[in-house]
């Protein structure tokens, strides 16, 4: 665990109208850390990173990032304040260039924060500097993928919330993507990632958190986990 | 072959006006998805605007200077507008947007009123290109030279904002997916109001470049907006290049048409966009929408025919109704009917946007249908009102069902824009053919047969053609047809999994609705004895939405309260003020702003959320069954 907190989650309830998706979820990510968040499909991972940027409807409960309340903010202010965020289906701008891409998530530089430019994510993800000038609607999945990360990491976040990077890509890509994030890691980020996919998750995270249902069932290191496989047959088992 | 040739540079030249009014409202509506209504009334703006300031501005640099500054002080009218009104109606269903917006246009048309007076105003022409240029041995005018050069360039510039500027990159974003621009750290609040105030800039520079070309009126808000529609339709929604390509095409059609044979042009018009959206339903350059209801996931209370209570209160409010004869004198019975008429309108419509989901914005072109064709009867066959009260829903019908075939094809704002643009078509001609509809001196001698011609009597058969028609379509709704209905609003694609035809449902909902609208007009053309193009216009069919909206748009029958009440107050209204648009149209923005539900369906929201809470039972803790759109 990590000295400093970065983001800390308390008691957070969200709905969709009448619909509560999360029941009282707290967590901690510390800086420079990587935790992943498990769960089944439909365990409200995705509905928590929402959450966390002001995407869900209705949302009650403490948000603290950098000591900071966030949760009466706007999204786009929360993004201003360096929390990242790369959501599951990436959602690039298919009308758009891959530099275009990168332009709009381009922010100021921001103190203690590795600053991104294109040219150096162009070198974490090279497949991206042959493309520059392709529409991002007429790209493959895997390339989809490191140009939404890219287009987070342009807005100089020090935290990202990546939900389920690895989903639907092929294992060559899969590999390549883990090895992006341990990169993003050694320049200082903390990252918290939602995955299905156990295997990816052991390879890149110090800890993990397993949601079901709307509830934090278990919390601990990824050693911990990997020792306690009823946990994992409940929570996690297909 | 030099006529052709000027013709065609005509065409050109009017198509620039057009573009800029119609690119304008279609990158509005690309970020803000608002259709804006009211751009008509800016484009009006830009005009008289221009006029005042052409006239005290000297000279070449004061005549553009004056159009320059006459659009840049109505986009700043407009940029407070989105921070004022916008701002606090983007989450409201676009309907309620059309609606606010429409009442906006409403009170630019009085005020321009108060500030310009009722006549034509004929501006200056442009120094220095009063002249003429010879083409092939055929005069063109040459401030029609700098039109044509005009509009290409400002598409040109308009390419460069949106490709070249950061700016630009990032409304091409937000027309693709705002809510990822904002988790980007895009202020979203000021890009909206940066591209609505561009929007209106455009659309006044539009308006303001005409004053050379035409005298300034008072219909140019309400006939640029209904060729805007068009072009936007088939150009593509959100697509600027779609938006010039379509500003062409139309200013062509019309410029040619004229030549062939005046009138022609419209049904040209009507062709060509129809060709088109058969081909592409979306326009030349524009995206596919969903046709799915946007309140999916979220419940509403379940619609229940009456409780034996209920059905004893109707009974005794019809029985009231019916008894009314016994106090009222001959003008409380005129305006009696006129309710009831406006009841069987406002549930026609109702049926087909509560039940069907399909918001139409041009109800009036069915009820105008169903009243000339009663009038027609009469004035052309000798027919009995009995048969013209036959004929007439029969030509509601009839227009349901031509209309219908194009409309059912698309949904959403599409639907909407098209169906209004259908009921400026059918306008134009009753107001044109001037030989068969008489014109603007309407259709006169519609009276009814001699049993029904005392004000009680014609007062009991509306009263029973609107109980009738309320019946009836209650009676549908809660059918097997009614199911269906609601399955597709809700969900087309599950409805299509288990074969049911979206498209076919709501053709069939939309040619019931018609007919009912046709049976209103039909009684109206026998209460007034005449009728005139009036009942075919914009503001016919938004007296309709007002009602629904009233009513409550997530209610089976509220349009009936609706239209009592919206009926009396106008009435009313009209008595007490000159100002009648003014105060409607500020009640229309107040109305969306204040009970987006509607008054009967806010009151019944309250009623049954404090049911709840009297229950003691929390919203949350209800268990709802999560449809998959919901978990995303």
């Amino acid at each position: 665990m990590s000295a400093a907190i970065k983001l800390d989650v308390g008691k957070l309830n969200s709905f969709y109208s009448p619909a509560q998706i999360l029941f009282d979820v707290g967590f901690t990510v510390g800086s420079g850390e990587v935790v992943a968040l498990l769960g089944r499909n439909g365990a409200g991972k995705s509905t928590t990173f929402k959450s966390l940027v002001g995407l869900v409807g209705r949302r009650e409960g403490e948000i603290r990032f950098e000591g900071e309340e966030i949760s009466r903010l706007p999204t786009y202010e929360i993004a201003r304040r360096g929390l990242g965020y790369v959501p599951e289906d990436r959602r690039v701008f298919g009308e758009l260039t891959v530099e275009e891409n990168l332009e709009v998530g381009r922010q100021p530089p921001r103190d203690g924060v590795t600053t991104w430019t294109p040219e150096r994510l162009y070198e974490l993800f090279p497949n991206l500097a042959e493309m520059r000038k392709r529409p991002g609607g007429q790209m493959s999945g895997g390339e989809q993928q490191m140009l939404t990360i890219s287009r987070t990491l342009m807005g100089n976040p020090s935290l990202v919330l990546l939900d389920e990077p690895s989903e639907g890509l092929a294992p060559k890509i899969i590999e390549q993507m883990a090895d992006a994030i341990l990169k993003m890691k050694k320049e200082g980020l903390g990252i918290l990632l939602s995955e299905q996919n156990l295997h990816f998750a052991r390879l890149i995270s110090d800890r993990a958190y397993i949601l079901e249902k709307g509830r934090i069932r278990f919390s601990g290191t990824i050693a911990e986990l990997e020792a306690n496989e009823a946990v994992r047959n409940q929570y996690l088992a297909v | 072959m030099s006529l052709y040739v000027v013709q065609f540079l005509t065409g050109l030249a009017n198509a620039a006006s057009l573009f800029l009014a119609a690119c304008g409202l279609s990158v509005i509506f690309g970020v803000t998805r608002i259709v804006n209504f009211a751009h008509g009334a800016f484009y009006m703006l830009g005009a008289y605007v221009a006029f005042s300031l052409t006239l005290r501005l000297e000279g070449v640099v004061g005549f553009w200077a004056g159009i320059f500054l006459a659009a840049i002080i109505v986009a700043a009218i407009g940029a407070l507008l989105e921070m004022l009104l916008l701002r606090r109606i983007y989450q409201a269903p676009e309907l309620f947007q059309l609606l606010a917006t429409f009442g906006v246009t409403l009170m630019v048309q009085d005020i321009v009123h108060m500030i310009w007076g009722a006549q034509d105003l004929v501006g200056p022409r442009a120094p220095g290109l009063q002249g003429a240029v010879q083409v092939m041995g055929l005069p063109v005018p040459t401030y029609d030279i700098l039109l044509i050069i005009l509009g290409p360039l400002v598409l040109g510039a308009l390419w460069l904002l949106m490709h070249r500027t950061r700016w630009g990159v990032l409304v091409r974003a937000a027309t693709e997916d705002r809510d990822m621009v904002a988790a980007l750290g895009v202020n979203q609040k000021w890009l909206f109001t940066g591209v609505f105030t561009l929007g209106i800039f455009l659309a006044a520079f539009g308006g303001a470049l005409q004053i050379p070309r035409t005298a300034v009126n008072h219909l140019m808000d309400l006939s640029i907006i209904a060729e805007v529609f068009v072009v936007v339709v088939i150009g593509g929604l959100g697509s600027i290049t779609g938006a010039f390509l379509a500003a062409v095409l139309i200013a062509e059609l019309n410029a040619f048409g004229i030549l062939v044979l005046p009138g022609i042009s419209l049904v040209l018009m009507f062709l060509v966009m129809a060709v088109v959206l058969v081909l592409r339903p979306w326009g030349f350059l524009g995206k596919p929408v969903s046709t799915d209801a946007k309140t999916i996931g979220e419940t509403t209370r379940p619609w229940h025919p009456w409780s034996p209570t209920m059905a004893v209160l109707v009974a005794a409010s019809v029985l009231l109704a019916a008894a009314l004869p016994a106090v009222l004198g001959p003008y409380g019975l005129s305006i009696g009917a006129q309710i009831l008429i406006a009841v069987i309108f406002a549930m026609s419509l109702q049926f087909q946007m509560s039940t069907g989901g399909l918001d139409s914005f041009g109800h009036a072109a069915y009820f105008g249908l169903g009243a000339y064709g009663a009038a027609f009867a009469i004035q052309w066959f000798q027919l009995p009102m009995e048969l013209a009260l036959i004929v007439g829903p029969l030509a509601g019908l009839v227009g349901a069902l031509v209309f219908g075939w194009f409309c059912v094809r698309l949904s959403g704002v599409y639907f909407a824009m098209l169906t209004l643009a259908f009921a400026q078509i059918t306008w134009s001609i009753a107001f044109q053919w001037v030989e068969v509809t008489g014109g603007d001196n309407g259709i006169l001698g519609v009276w009814p047969s001699e049993w029904a011609s005392s004000p009680a009597a014609f007062y009991w058969l509306t009263l029973a053609a609107a109980v009738l028609t309320v019946l009836i379509l209650r009676h549908l709704v809660f059918s097997p047809f009614g199911y269906r209905l609601r399955g597709v609003r809700d969900s087309s694609v599950r409805a299509e999994s288990i074969g049911i035809s979206r498209q076919r449902t709501q053709y069939v909902a939309f040619a019931i609705s018609g007919t009912a609208a046709g049976l209103a007009g039909a009684l109206f053309a026998f209460l007034k004895g005449s009728i005139f193009p009036d009942a075919l216009a914009i503001p016919t069919s938004i007296d309709a939405l007002v009602m629904v909206l009233l009513g409550g748009v997530a209610t089976v029958s509220g349009s009936v309260v609706g239209a009592i009440v919206y009926t009396m107050a106008t009435i009313w209204l009209m008595s007490e003020t000159d100002l009648s648009r003014l105060v409607l149209g500020g009640f229309i923005v107040f109305l969306v702003v204040a009970f987006p539900q509607g008054i009967v369906g806010s009151l019944s929201s309250f009623t049954s959320g404090s049911l709840e809470r009297w229950r003691g039972r929390r919203e949350a803790s209800r268990p709802v069954a999560l449809s998959a759109e919901a978990s995303r």
